[in-house]
């Protein structure tokens, strides 16, 4: 159920980026088997509710993804499906980079990177501080890791043992201008976090079962802040564009989308395309 | 004369009137705040003396958040705190916030709309030996453009108390600047303040010059309008602790008054207060606008004093601009 929740986001990303005429395909496309799992299983959360006092928070740092991120809403019933074809359009609540105040449901504005971890973070201790249970969950990039902030506040949420914050990160070894290990290498992310404090789970990030369970292991670890590293395919879904870093920041034609459509609900050529 | 109405202390031009660093403001300030909220929080990176924020801590230790050397985070994670509901207070040098966080401060907090309050500490040259790195200059010209974003420059430790706790329950961000050295205490709990409104410090019943001032400059524009009445050159004195929002109706009167206006702050002479006064009158009553501040340079080490006489600051580069600008010696 979830996988086919994953793929109808996948398809609503197309249909919204082409209308859009702009924004990112890549990213959005994989991270959508995470952010079925958010929408549909993890988070505690009310469409009709938005403001829900006792809801879970879900950060979204690296903003330009933010497609996947209404899309997912919009199937989860917090505006209709067809709203996401405002996506990057003037007077549409669904902007190109989100912002908190235009749309219930999104906890954050977020665009330039490298700020939705400490805002988690910020927001994890204030409900700690009150004794609050619901749980933080960050989403972010693994490009944004070249940011400076990133790592000011993987300090800071070890220093107040953030047990009720997990971090996600779509680790898809692209940015704009290359493969992350050619523009500013990362790894290894799960040392480097481990050495800062943090509890380190790395998983399969289209294995929606493993991104459930790790979820609920990082529940189990009180005393300190979880980080997932989610091993993403840019594009999933699309067997023309994975893996191709050129489709991180941009939108696919019109004809291009119709044949990546076919190859979304054809199973990326599993299913014979008459069917699809 | 001075303005009986604003309630100011009674020995003004004492030798001995009471000195305190406008900073102090923002520790009792704090502390009166967090009395009377439990959800403000005060975060400091790494500064809590000289910021005062350990005044907070002292008081409520659950609430204060030492953030480290992190500028960054430490707005970011004011943002996050202020979206479940706390009014968090960051506390740094000016020069550092909004310095270095300034897209932090954008983003995650003007246009994600979260009442955070930034206070930037050891603004101006008057910081005195640290130099140049740490005499924060732009900082009212960077926070008066950004929307929804009030700007407050205290002339006093007591105006900047009373700054601080209007601040914790207004629903838009706020920045206070603060300074570090000693300056008159000129107001007194009975003095009014709030966000939006001018206080008329010195008044003519046919000033030729209205000099608007902004921060504790107001002081040195009190002494001199003393001086320059003893010499027979009548002018009005405007302070203005809130740059953002405006007393555009004040401003406007004053203007009207005197025909002339001079401008002062311990700022760059372009972009900041004087930059919003003269934008203002540019459009609405156009007259000779002189700006006092610091012209398109960085500061540099010395006394406060120096460096306030060097910038042409001091009461006496006040006196001097009143006459170059009507032409009398």
């Amino acid at each position: 159920m979830l996988e086919t929740k994953a793929e109808e986001i996948r398809e609503t990303i197309l249909d919204m980026l082409v209308q859009a005429g702009s924004g990112h395909t890549a990213g959005p496309l994989g991270m959508s088997d995470l952010f079925a799992a958010f929408y549909f299983h993890i988070l505690k959360h009310d469409p009709k509710n938005p403001d829900w006092e006792e809801r879970d928070r879900l950060i979204l740092s690296n903003g330009h993804t933010v497609p996947v991120r209404y899309s997912a809403m919009a199937h989860a019933g917090y505006f209709p499906v067809e709203e996401c074809l405002t996506l990057r359009k003037f007077g549409s609540r669904l902007q190109g980079h989100p912002e908190r105040d235009r749309l219930p449901g999104l906890e954050t504005t977020s665009g330039p990177l490298g700020s939705g971890l400490s805002q988690a973070a910020g927001i994890a201790l204030a409900l700690k501080m009150d004794g609050k249970k619901n749980r933080t969950y960050v989403m972010m990039s693994d490009g944004e890791q070249q940011e400076g902030n990133i790592w000011e506040a993987v300090l800071f949420a070890a220093k107040y043992g953030l047990g009720n914050l997990t971090a996600v990160m779509d680790r898809n070894n692209i940015q704009i201008d290359g493969l992350t290990e050619d523009v500013m290498p990362l790894d290894s992310l799960k040392e480097k976090y481990e050495a800062f404090g943090w509890h380190v789970l790395e998983i399969d990030g289209h294995n929606i079962e493993a991104f459930v369970e790790a979820c609920d292991e990082a529940k189990a670890v009180v005393e300190k802040p979880t980080l997932i590293i989610a091993r993403t395919i840019p594009g999933k879904g699309v067997p023309d564009i994975e893996g191709d870093y050129t489709w991180h920041g941009k939108p696919p034609s019109k004809e291009e989308a119709a044949r990546f459509v076919k190859e979304l609900r054809s199973g990326a050529g599993r299913v014979p395309h008459e069917y699809a | 004369m001075l303005n009986k109405d604003s309630k100011l202390v009674e020995d003004m031009f004492a030798k001995d009137i009471a000195q305190k660093p406008t900073r102090d403001g923002f520790g009792a300030g704090t502390v009166e705040a967090g009395k009377k909220d439990a959800n403000v929080v005060v975060l400091c990176a790494d500064l809590k003396e000289s910021t005062r924020a350990e005044w907070f801590e002292k008081e409520f230790p659950d609430r204060f958040i030492e953030v480290g050397v992190a500028e960054q985070n430490m707005a970011t994670v004011a943002a996050g705190m202020a979206a479940v509901g706390k009014r968090p207070f960051i506390a740094s040098y000016a020069a550092f916030s909004p310095g270095r966080n300034y897209e932090q401060i954008r983003t995650t907090i003007a246009l994600n709309r979260q009442p955070v309050v930034i206070a930037g500490m050891h603004a101006g040259v008057s910081v005195g030996p640290d130099g140049a790195t740490h005499q924060m200059l732009e900082d009212i010209g960077m926070m008066r453009m950004l929307p929804g974003m009030n700007v407050i420059v205290p002339g006093d430790a007591e105006e900047a108390r009373k700054a601080v706790v209007a601040a914790a329950t207004c629903e838009s961000p706020t920045y206070i600047r603060f300074g570090r050295t000693a300056t008159p205490v000129f107001t007194t709990p009975e003095t009014p303040f709030s966000f939006g409104k001018a206080l008329p410090l010195w008044e003519s019943d046919a000033p030729k010059v209205a000099i608007l001032s902004t921060g504790a400059l107001s002081y040195e524009a009190l002494v001199a309008a003393r001086a320059l009445a003893a010499d027979g050159i009548e002018v009005s004195v405007l302070h203005n602790p809130s740059v953002k929002p405006l007393d555009e109706v004040a401003i406007m009167a004053s203007a009207k008054k005197a025909g002339r206006v001079i401008t002062l702050e311990e700022h760059q002479a372009a972009g900041g207060f004087g930059g919003a006064v003269a934008e203002l009158l540019g459009m609405s009553y156009p007259v000779p606008v002189v700006r006092l501040g610091v012209q398109d340079a960085f500061g540099q080490s010395g006394t406060p004093e120096e460096l306030l006489a060097h910038y042409g600051l001091s009461a006496q580069g006040i006196t001097a601009a009143v006459r170059r600008m009507l032409g009398v010696h």
